[in-house]
């Protein structure tokens, strides 16, 4: 099959950077809504990045672990998230958000519940990691790419090479790896997810 | 080991020996095969006899460039008065390549046992594992086996007794190829923007904060243990004959349209067309290998007849027009429009392009529009050179070499596989122009 023919080929390649706010962010934090402030003096996550901050002769270094606990409290780093980690490490909020815009997996906008990345680099895509893409966006109602299901459940997105090449095609969901996976098998790993 | 396959006989397992068996993760696992009696060894040896042994035993980089590593270590000045670090890349993110992921996996006591040695001997007291962030399993692996290390007191303030501090922390990426790069990694540590730094000054001399620093990658340090323990000679048994200037085994990740894809562990020299046909057990049923990437994507493209050439060490490679890289093998076979793959492979550069420097920020965009074009049908004859043409602007030009690495899929393939570009083009549609009556 020339690539031509090919219609995945002429999909939009929307991918992390680019992600957009769901028609209906009520899953996850709000936009707009109230912030609760992930290091309040005394709390776990402070106690974690006290820590954290005693690893390294600058406070500026704790940034990309103080980002992560953001997103694992939140879901998401909005404004206020970058607001905060500015203000406990002495940055400014236009220097957090330079750093959190350069990484693809900060997320600045709630995304579904159920966030699925699938490697589609030319390693994977020589083992047909585009009808692996396909069969995703087909099974989770996902309109397109990078964009969240109705019932803020799924979003799909391809990403750059996992670092599982051999094991084509792998996806992440969440923070979890799976391998192997085909375009037959996506059902079945859906109706795990709850 | 083949990881996830049988071990091949003909395979020399070191480093894979024990990636499936999850009892060598745990701290008493690893003790019983071994574990750990090298930094004992090499706590009580003077850190520059340390330097000289891996300097002997030839031990080359294996993230992609191939530096020696013992000349590597002794840039690190250790009477200088200053603050020493050392950073272990494993951010494994060049498309083919899964190795660093497999040590961690199951063996991140031997990541540990590399990193640990490793400080001492560049006069470091603090090492951070630079992972990255898609590396989930990975990274708890290695903060585990980290846990267990500092409660035994092997790291810590007294590491093992000594009286030296050993300090070893993970810092976990947050999703950039470029953060592989060693400059743009110590700025990611430092809580900035992945983006590389202008050479000089260098590492040794002015790193991650400011300070003398050196980078490994995780399979270099993974294999200090092994030769602090049995000595440089016993290391460099496993070369060819005619070329000691690549020493020890090597880990190549396989993958793509092959039979069996995953890790394999071989003498440095081993002949590529065996490894290929007998280990990972040639191309799928009624196919043919069409071309082959052997180290990474960011390597020139091989012709199927100069893979058959090839022997799996640094100069081998060169000597069939691409390089060892970071041993990730790409397999793309005749069912495959390769133009679309080179294609895909622009579009990752384009994508992953930190966009400090103009080559490469046009550069990898301009190569990927165009490439996307012809594959679309809609290429003109002019494309290809104009395609040579960025390349060339690409290369060299920058501050890293990330921009060099868009151009050489590309422009290898053009070279070696024009006539697939060509195709593509010729099938160009035609615009039919009524004739006049
Ligand atoms: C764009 C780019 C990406 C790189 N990615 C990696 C990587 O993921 N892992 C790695 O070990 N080295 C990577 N390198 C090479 C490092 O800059 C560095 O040479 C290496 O980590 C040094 O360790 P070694 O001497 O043990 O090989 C990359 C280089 C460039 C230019
Ligand atoms: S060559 Fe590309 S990736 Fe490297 S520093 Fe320049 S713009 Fe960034
Ligand atoms: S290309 Fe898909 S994991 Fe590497």
């Amino acid at each position: 099959m020339s690539a031509s023919d090919d219609p995945a080929y002429f999909r939009m390649h929307r991918e992390a950077g680019d992600l957009r706010a769901p028609a209906d962010a009520s899953h996850g934090d709000h936009e707009h809504g109230p912030y609760t402030p992930v290091f309040t003096p005394g709390s776990a996550r402070r106690k974690e990045l006290d820590d954290v901050l005693s690893r390294y002769p600058t406070k500026m270094a704790a940034l990309l672990p103080a980002l992560w606990m953001v997103q694992h409290e939140r879901g998401w780093v909005s404004d206020d998230g970058m607001a905060e980690v500015a203000q406990v490490l002495e940055l400014t909020p236009a220097y957090v958000k330079g750093v959190v815009t350069f990484y693809t997996m900060y997320h600045q906008h709630p995304v579904g519940r159920h966030f699925i990345q699938v490697c589609t680099t030319s390693p994977c895509n020589v083992c047909g990691a585009d009808n692996v893409v396909e069969s995703f966006l087909k099974h989770t109602g996902c309109q397109e790419l990078g964009q969240t299901s109705a019932d803020g459940k799924y979003t799909v997105i391809e990403v750059e090479c996992l670092g599982a090449c051999g094991f084509a095609t792998p996806i992440m969901i969440n923070e979890d790896f799976v391998e192997s996976v085909t375009p037959e098998r996506v059902p079945e790993i859906l109706s795990e997810l709850e | 080991m083949g990881y996830p396959h049988t071990p091949h006989e003909r395979e020399t397992v070191l480093l894979s020996k024990y990636f499936g068996d999850p009892e060598a993760r745990t701290l008493d696992g690893w003790k019983k095969r071994g574990g750990y009696a090298a930094l004992k060894q090499a706590l009580g040896t003077p850190p520059g006899d340390i330097v000289n042994v891996v300097k002997a035993s030839g031990l080359r980089g294996r993230g992609g460039a191939g530096f020696p590593t013992g000349v590597k270590w002794s840039f690190m000045k250790l009477d200088d008065g200053k603050p020493h670090y050392l950073c272990c890349n494993a951010d494994e993110s060049e498309p083919g390549t899964f190795k660093d992921r497999e040590i961690m996996r199951w063996t991140p006591h031997a990541l540990v046992e590399g990193c640990a040695i490793g400080s001492y001997a560049i006069g470091a007291e603090t090492c951070y594992i630079y992972i990255r962030g898609e590396f989930t399993e990975p990274t708890l692996r290695v903060e585990k086996a980290l846990e267990e290390c500092y409660a035994a007191g092997i790291l810590g303030k007294n590491a093992m007794g000594s009286g030296k501090t050993i300090n070893i922390y993970v810092h976990r990426g947050a999703g950039a190829y470029i953060c592989g790069e060693e400059t743009a990694l110590m700025n990611s540590i430092e809580g900035r923007r992945g983006n590389p730094r202008i050479k000089p000054p260098f590492p040794a001399v002015s790193g991650v904060f400011k300070s003398p620093t050196t980078i490994n990658n995780v399979e270099t340090l993974a294999a200090v243990p092994h030769i602090l323990t049995n000595g440089a000679d016993w290391y460099k048994q496993w070369m060819r004959p005619d070329n000691p200037k690549s020493t020890g085994t090597k880990l190549f990740s396989v993958c793509g349209n092959i039979q069996k894809p995953g890790n394999y562990e071989v003498a440095m020299g081993f002949p590529f067309k065996d490894f290929l046909y007998d280990l990972c057990g040639g191309p799928l049923p009624g196919r043919k290998f069409k071309a082959i990437i052997p180290g990474g994507i960011s390597v020139p493209i091989q012709t199927v007849e100069e893979a058959d050439a090839s022997f799996m060490d640094y100069e081998g490679f060169v000597a069939q027009g691409t390089m060892l890289g970071s041993g990730g093998v790409i397999v793309i076979d005749d069912a495959q429009n390769l133009v679309k793959q080179i294609a895909r492979a622009a579009r990752f550069f384009a994508h992953e392009s930190c966009a400090q420097c103009t080559q490469c920020r046009e550069g990898t965009a301009w190569t990927t529009r165009i490439l996307e074009r012809i594959v679309a049908g809609e290429g003109t004859p002019e494309d290809l050179d104009t395609l040579l043409d960025i390349g060339e602007n690409m290369t060299g030009k920058t501050i890293c070499v990330l921009s060099d690495s868009c151009a050489t899929p590309v422009s290898s393939g053009i070279k070696k596989f024009r006539a697939d570009f060509e195709a593509l083009i010729k099938k160009k549609k035609v615009h039919l122009v009524p004739a006049v009556a």
